[in-house]
């Protein structure tokens, strides 16, 4: 029990973390239900996904393979923040609405400064022609605004590789499963440049960025615990994948 | 041994369970040297030894823990949790507002079921608070969502607003939801408290943890009443000596965000503690704490003390337990400040780390001044900067725009008397002043939000602020400069139309 239970994880260490040393104290909740002491405990397995099938977000649809990105790298550099990856005056949009969803995405990025001549979404577009953003330290910090990957992962971009994250943007990049945020072991946002044809693989043990252009490659920190989550498109459906909380809204 | 405890860096030396005990400085060779006026090296912070253990002569001694360490245990049932543990945390409150409220709700609803109640409808605060005074239809709607929600789920404290024309013909309207939360008894001594804005850390003030939160992770509150959490290992900051009568709390945390960087803190907790800290008020405390994200801190917390008592006991008759760190808990690391050295600082743009002093940057022509929010829009704020103007006699030389962040801080404007000042309230100096009329109350341009907002910044302009943020577009324009300074900063650059050292003012 404790097992399934570490391997749930969702603080999303990027390794992976040290051997249970804990029980979990039992749940009161109506919905969320684990108890150590019962061994009668019935874990549900796989979803019904019924209750989800009308919405169109990232967190509610059906889990898909996407261990190698390939395309178009979008270059940014220290720092980047909330309000550069979507400005406040945006934030009116409700993201779990899925038609603001989809409007979130053409809006991402669009707080970097003029500097940025290429737009990360063109206007009049919904999606980005960037799977890929390349970043340096800090990316994401600021608000709490889960806005921000969000209309990154509207916007169609499939991962972030940053030298470091800001703490909440991490957490709600995986809670969401938006996007993958992953760690650069080297300052890759000085090695590449927007438009570069980049390849991301994760692979268990030594992920790897590969730009096509420059013909280098680059290994990224592993993922860790947060993989899954990701994989499974979000905390709730990993957790119910895991058997954490039930499969079936009320 | 005492190598092993000796850091290579100048500043910080990491302890290690290890070096536990092992005190081989005496306490008086902990003191910090000098202030300097460089970014790069300071010598204002000297390393410090790793916290003393108390000597135990028995053979097995528990180890000692944090605060936050503390306060999680126990919100987590365990008798003893350790940085990077993850545990299933008990929350005692959930905060949210107008902007993620509707979000979190849908994710809510989304994913327990249409007819899902949440798990405790007194646990749940919501605060709209960011985007009210506006004729944007979505930001309009969303106060109408949390509206229906809050009917739907009963919930207890919901602060609304539905008459935008006059917010004082709305009694339950607040306004910025951090400073409210304290104004109304929500944030209590050990507690664990949660909300979907960065700033949520400012009820670290009160001796309780207190994070941020995505609307996904909200959401997964709102029907369990639980949340998953890696327990944070804790920076120390320990700031001693006598505040000079024109320091505010904003300068001590601009110099620490200047110190350690905006990534400075990233995952840890910052724990505040010495007799300048004793020392301030509430609302200075709430003013260090509420920036603590700035430096990408999980959470930053204050130990209760008799005034934190007072100011929760005259709030709320809901029990709590204060929690102290022991004193033999480990941090990662120990900062110490000589604030009796420290001079008034502003953070230039785009960044809350880019610090320098005010007098280093007076030849800075500035076009406004905005005094507000959840960090520096409170009564005490607003109390500084009249005192300041009253005390110069002279009036401003750019707009300057006011808004108080509460209904009550609001009606403390119009009310209190201003110390030194024969009885005048702030309003009247500030009318004396030539400021713009106080606004009603929210998180006004703080953040910019939708255009019509209240001193938007929609041009590129340069602003002298007492906010929290300054990253390139935060208050609206892409191209527009921020400064972030303390109450009397912003009001002594308010008088000269450059960035201003108050002591210009004040001596």
């Amino acid at each position: 029990m404790a097992a399934s239970l570490q391997s749930a994880n969702p603080t999303f260490s990027r390794t992976l973390a040290s051997p249970s040393r804990s029980s979990f104290a039992p749940f009161r909740s109506p919905f969320v239900r684990f108890d150590t002491a019962s061994a009668s405990f019935n874990y549900k397995p796989l979803v019904s996904r019924e209750a989800s099938s009308a919405f169109v977000t990232r967190s509610a649809a059906e889990p898909q393979e996407r261990k190698t990105f390939h395309g178009l790298c979008y270059v940014v550099g220290d720092n980047i923040d909330t309000d550069q990856i979507i400005p406040a005056e945006f934030l009116t949009l409700v993201p779990s609405n899925p038609e603001e969803y989809e409007k979130l995405g053409s809006y991402a990025l669009i707080g970097l400064p003029a500097a940025y001549k290429e737009r990360f979404v063109q206007p009049g577009e919904t999606k980005t022609k960037y799977s890929i953003i390349i970043g340096g330290e800090n990316f994401g910090c600021g608000s709490s605004r889960e806005h921000a990957p969000v209309c990154l992962g509207a916007a169609g971009a499939k991962a972030v590789v940053a030298q470091s994250y800001a703490r909440i943007f991490f957490r709600n990049s995986v809670a969401t499963g938006e996007i993958y945020p992953l760690d650069s072991e080297v300052r890759v946002c000085d090695e590449c440049k927007t438009g570069d044809v980049a390849t991301v693989e994760l692979r268990e043990g030594d992920s790897i960025l590969i730009n096509h252009t420059t013909g280098k490659e680059y290994k990224l920190k592993p993922i860790g615990d947060a993989g899954p989550v990701i994989d499974a498109g979000g905390i709730f459906a990993y957790a119910r994948k895991a058997g954490m909380i039930p499969s079936a809204a009320a | 041994m005492a190598s092993s405890v000796i850091s290579s860096s100048p500043f910080v030396c990491k302890s290690s369970k290890k070096d536990l005990g092992l005190s081989s400085f005496p306490k008086s060779s902990q003191i910090s040297v000098n202030r300097c006026q460089k970014k790069s090296i300071s010598r204002k912070i000297v390393s410090v030894m790793a916290p003393q253990r108390s000597s135990s002569t028995t053979g097995s001694v528990k180890t000692g823990m944090t605060m936050t360490e503390k306060i999680l245990a126990k919100a987590s049932e365990k008798s003893q949790v350790v940085p990077g543990d993850n545990i299933w945390v008990n929350v005692d409150v959930l905060m949210t507002h107008d902007v993620c409220g509707p979000g979190a709700f849908g994710i809510f609803k989304r994913e327990f079921g249409e007819k899902a109640k949440v798990w405790d409808p007194e646990k749940i605060v919501v605060i709209p608070d960011h985007y009210i005074f506006t004729t944007d239809k979505r930001a309009n709607r969303n106060v109408d969502i949390m509206r229906e929600h809050c009917r739907e789920q009963n919930i207890k404290y919901f602060y609304d607003i539905t008459d935008l024309g006059d917010f004082r013909a709305n009694p339950d309207y607040k306004g910025v939801c951090h400073v409210a939360l304290a104004q109304e008894g929500h944030c209590r001594p050990g507690e664990v408290l949660l909300g979907t804005d960065s700033h949520t850390c400012t009820a670290g003030a009160f001796g309780q943890f207190a994070t941020g939160i995505g609307n996904t992770d909200a959401g997964f509150v709102l029907g369990t009443g639980k949340i998953l959490l890696k327990v944070p290992p804790t920076m120390r900051f320990i700031l001693d000596g006598e505040m000079p009568s024109y320091l505010q709390a904003k300068d001590l945390i601009l110099q620490i965000i200047g110190e350690i960087s905006v990534a400075g803190a990233t995952y840890k907790t910052m724990e505040f503690s010495g007799t300048t800290i004793e020392s301030l008020t509430m609302e200075e405390r709430m003013t260090l704490c509420n920036m603590v994200v700035e430096a990408g801190g999980k959470n930053g917390v204050i130990p209760p003390d008799a005034t934190t008592f007072n100011y929760v006991e005259n709030r709320t008759s809901v029990p709590f337990e204060p929690v102290y760190s022991d004193g033999n808990a480990s941090f990662v690391a120990d900062y110490r400040f000589d604030v009796s050295k420290l001079e008034p600082v502003v953070a230039k743009p785009h960044s809350p780390d880019n610090r320098a002093l005010a007098r280093e940057c007076k030849d800075v022509k500035i076009d406004r001044v905005y005094i507000g929010s959840c960090t520096g829009g409170k009564t005490e704020d607003f109390v500084a900067a009249a005192k300041l103007f009253h005390a110069s006699g002279k009036k401003v030389k750019v707009p300057t725009f006011l808004v108080p962040a509460t209904q009550k801080v609001w009606m403390d404007v119009y009310a209190l008397p201003v110390p030194g000042s024969g009885g005048k309230t702030c309003a009247q100096i500030f009318e004396e002043a030539g400021c713009d009329t106080p606004t009603s109350p929210s998180c006004g341009a703080c953040l910019g939000g939708p255009a019509d907002t209240y001193a938007r910044l929609n041009e590129p302009q340069v602003c002298v602020s007492t906010t929290n943020r300054n990253f390139p577009g935060r208050m609206g324009h892409k191209e527009g400069q921020i400064y972030l300074a303390s109450p009397y900063t912003a009001a002594a650059s308010a008088l000269t139309g450059h960035v201003t050292d108050p002591r210009e003012f004040l001596q």
